[in-house]
């Protein structure tokens, strides 16, 4: 723990040479001992967290398919300028390899891949090799078009062209509904085939109205709460936590439960008489609304409550006592020392919401699915691991965003839960 | 803050006003975990009020020994074993952690700590689908030891975090009179900093063992079904068919969270009072 002083008379000397080294050394073991104390930890997330997310963020510019299954035909297409008809030496290298490809089969993963470039090219790439015509035929390519005409279309060419390069920004490109013409220029994909820029706005404006609800709800019950006796506030808070701890599977099935149109939230709302039908309250964005306020709430409420913990109730006095309405002290006293708590209640509320997945696809419709759904959907039911890695890219870079300013505001070592 | 005798009627308005209004939103935090626990005793396999009658009929769909009831069972035990090795490895990384982070001031220290909690930020699905891809290749998808160290990544956060804030207050001269006194290293954490920081370390605990057996798209990853949780069970009984049944396990993790939580509060209680930070 300490170093050990070899001359303990001379050591305490003030000033003394002796005692500035042992000092130095004192604080180099110090330091050294802390990083020993943070490296498991270090080194376990490295290996189960940070490593397996930046290798799948690194699947989103990875292109590997052509390269891997049909290496001639990609250095040939490298090789070419993808001007005009395609020569005819790689014509003949493309039939090589896709029969190669169909005898290893592996065509199918190439074709899934340039499926993902143009639709179709997949079936194009099967039926082609069930009917290759003869190698030895003069002009192949004439052949080929004879086959399928679109091999004489010059988009398919460079759509292989495009996925010969070792590394591509289509799947990034396509996250934001772009793509590549045949000329290897970036355009707008066509209106039906984007979806993407419309999730990614869904997810933000969903964000957005959660934050605003939480914000509505949250600061009048932080008020409450800070502002009451500590044993009426320490009971509150239990009941605030309450659903904070309940399992997020557990809430969404009591939402499922209560909101469905034979739920309870109906059923009393007719016998009351507040409307007359069952109303559609779940698997809307209503019900996404609902639920994830429902979840996001506390995180709200508990910076805004530290933070009005430790404003003192005279200064509200001084402002009445000087003659503000209590509006006017309200809105020139008391509110602006709760911005910093507001400011994290805000953020933390906004950079979790934007992440949600499970409740989104269980409480909400088709419409209200939010990126997240999208990550696990091109990753499982797709296996479009190029386009989980740009989507995740994506959320990734929103996230990040919004937790740098978090922690300019709050800073991470003053987190707080709960 | 007791309304004064004299307040005026915007005053009346306000006071009451703020708790009617927050009685309200305390309504729609608590009412709908409470509302599903007694429709879990109905007789009749509907959602609804007022029940005909009551039976214990679902619980024995869990407790029972019927197929569905094997499964639920196993779901159980799988939830158990997943949370409570992960938040052992959580607990002990997560310990030694702060208390490093505590002990010296270092260079990047704050890229450090916002890599070592960066597991509570980044979005689950992209840790699920980043650990399924990762964890095949080297053959730890559907198995209970590949959840377990994803768990651990996404417990080991809030135990840094926890302990970091018990060890805000700490005396560290108590380290040092321990040393003087001729205690080992070992010797002074054993006895003297891990009592003290004990209130923050087990914190930290139940708040990574509430976040793994609360996991679910990790779980939808990287399990197979032999690894199913019990949130794994609910997940595929809510998409399949609403039964009674879910809500009868769900009525289960609320007893538990309810427990937890209060676990929590006694921890925080006895905190303070070993720090001496009793506020009225």
């Amino acid at each position: 723990m300490f170093a050990k002083v070899a001359n303990p008379t001379a050591a305490f000397a003030p000033g003394s040479a002796e005692l500035q080294v042992q000092l130095r050394r004192a604080e180099r073991s110090k330091k050294i001992w802390a990083l020993v104390l943070i490296a498991p930890l270090f080194l376990f997330l490295a290996v189960t967290f940070v490593v397996p997310i930046a290798r799948t963020l690194f699947l989103s510019v990875e292109n590997p398919e052509l390269r891997d299954m049909m290496p001639d035909l990609a250095a040939a297409l490298q090789a070419w300028d993808s001007d005009g008809t395609p020569p005819d030496s790689l014509v003949r290298t493309f039939a090589a390899d896709v029969l190669t490809a169909h005898e290893n089969r592996t065509l199918a993963r190439v074709g899934k891949r340039l499926n993902f470039s143009i639709s179709g090219f997949r079936s194009l790439l099967l039926k082609t090799a069930r009917r290759m015509p003869p190698q030895d035929s003069p002009d192949l390519l004439a052949e080929l078009t004879a086959l399928d005409k679109r091999w004489g279309e010059r988009r398919y060419w460079a759509a292989l062209k495009q996925a010969s390069t070792p590394y591509t920004v289509e799947y990034l490109l396509a996250a934001v509904d772009h793509q590549f013409n045949p000329d290897g220029e970036i355009v707008e994909k066509p209106p039906e085939r984007s979806i993407y820029l419309t999730v990614l706005a869904r997810t933000a404006w969903i964000s957005f109205v959660v934050v605003t609800i939480c914000l509505f709800l949250g600061y009048p019950i932080a008020y409450l709460l800070a502002t009451i006796p500590t044993k009426y506030s320490n009971l509150l808070l239990l009941l605030l936590l309450l659903p904070f701890w309940t399992s997020l599977l557990v809430r969404t099935t009591a939402w499922l439960v209560l909101l469905q149109n034979q739920g309870v939230v109906n059923d009393l709302a007719i016998w009351i008489g507040l409307w007359d039908e069952p109303v559609q309250l779940i698997r809307n964005r209503l019900g996404v609304y609902i639920a994830l306020v429902h979840i996001m709430l506390p995180f709200m409420v508990l910076p805004l409550f530290s933070v009005m913990k430790g404003i003192s109730p005279t200064h509200m006095k001084a402002a009445a006592s000087l003659g503000a309405t209590p509006i006017t002290a309200f809105l020139k006293v008391y509110l602006p020392q709760t911005l910093p708590g507001a400011g994290a209640g805000i953020l933390l509320v906004f950079i979790l919401t934007l992440g949600f997945y499970i409740t989104p696809a269980l409480v909400g419709g088709p419409s209200d699915q939010m990126l997240s759904q999208f990550i696990a959907f091109n990753a499982s039911t797709a296996v479009n691991w190029g386009m989980a890695g740009a989507l995740s890219l994506l959320l990734m870079v929103g996230v990040a965003i919004f937790f740098s300013i978090y922690s300019r505001l709050v800073g991470v070592r003053d987190l707080r839960l709960g | 803050m007791a309304l004064p005798p004299y307040a005026t009627i915007s005053q009346r308005v306000g006071y009451y006003g703020l708790r009617i209004g927050c009685g309200l939103v305390f309504f729609f935090l608590v009412a709908p975990v409470l509302v599903i626990i007694p429709l879990s005793f109905n007789q009749d396999p509907f959602f609804t009020y007022p029940m005909a009658g009551y039976s214990l009929r679902w619980y024995e769909e869990i407790f029972g020994d019927g197929p569905l009831s094997i499964l639920w069972q196993r779901s159980f035990v799988n939830s158990l074993l997943i949370a409570l090795c992960s938040t052992l490895l959580a607990t002990v990384l997560g310990t030694l952690a702060a208390l490093g982070l505590n002990r010296a001031e270092f260079p990047f220290k704050s890229t450090v700590i916002a890599i070592l909690i960066s597991p509570m930020i980044v979005p689950i699905v992209v840790i699920a689908i980043g650990a399924f891809y990762f964890y095949a290749q080297i053959g730890l998808v559907g198995t209970h030891l590949g959840i377990i160290l994803a768990h651990a990544a996404i417990g080991a956060p809030f135990v840094v975090i926890t302990v970091l804030a018990t060890l805000s207050g700490f005396d560290h001269n108590l380290v040092r009179a321990g040393s003087i006194l001729g205690a080992s290293p070992v010797r002074v954490f054993r006895k003297i900093t891990l009592p003290l920081i004990f209130p923050g370390v087990a914190s930290g605990g139940i708040f990574a063992f509430a976040a793994s057996w609360d996991e679910i798209v990790i779980v939808l990853f990287m399990a197979g079904p032999e690894q199913h949780t019990v949130p794994r069970r609910m997940w595929s009984g809510i998409r399949e068919h609403l039964s009674p049944t879910i809500i009868a396990a769900a009525t289960l993790l609320i007893l538990l969270s309810i427990l937890l939580m209060l676990t929590m509060e006694w921890l925080r209680r006895r905190n303070e009072r070993l720090r001496g930070i009793n506020q009225p």
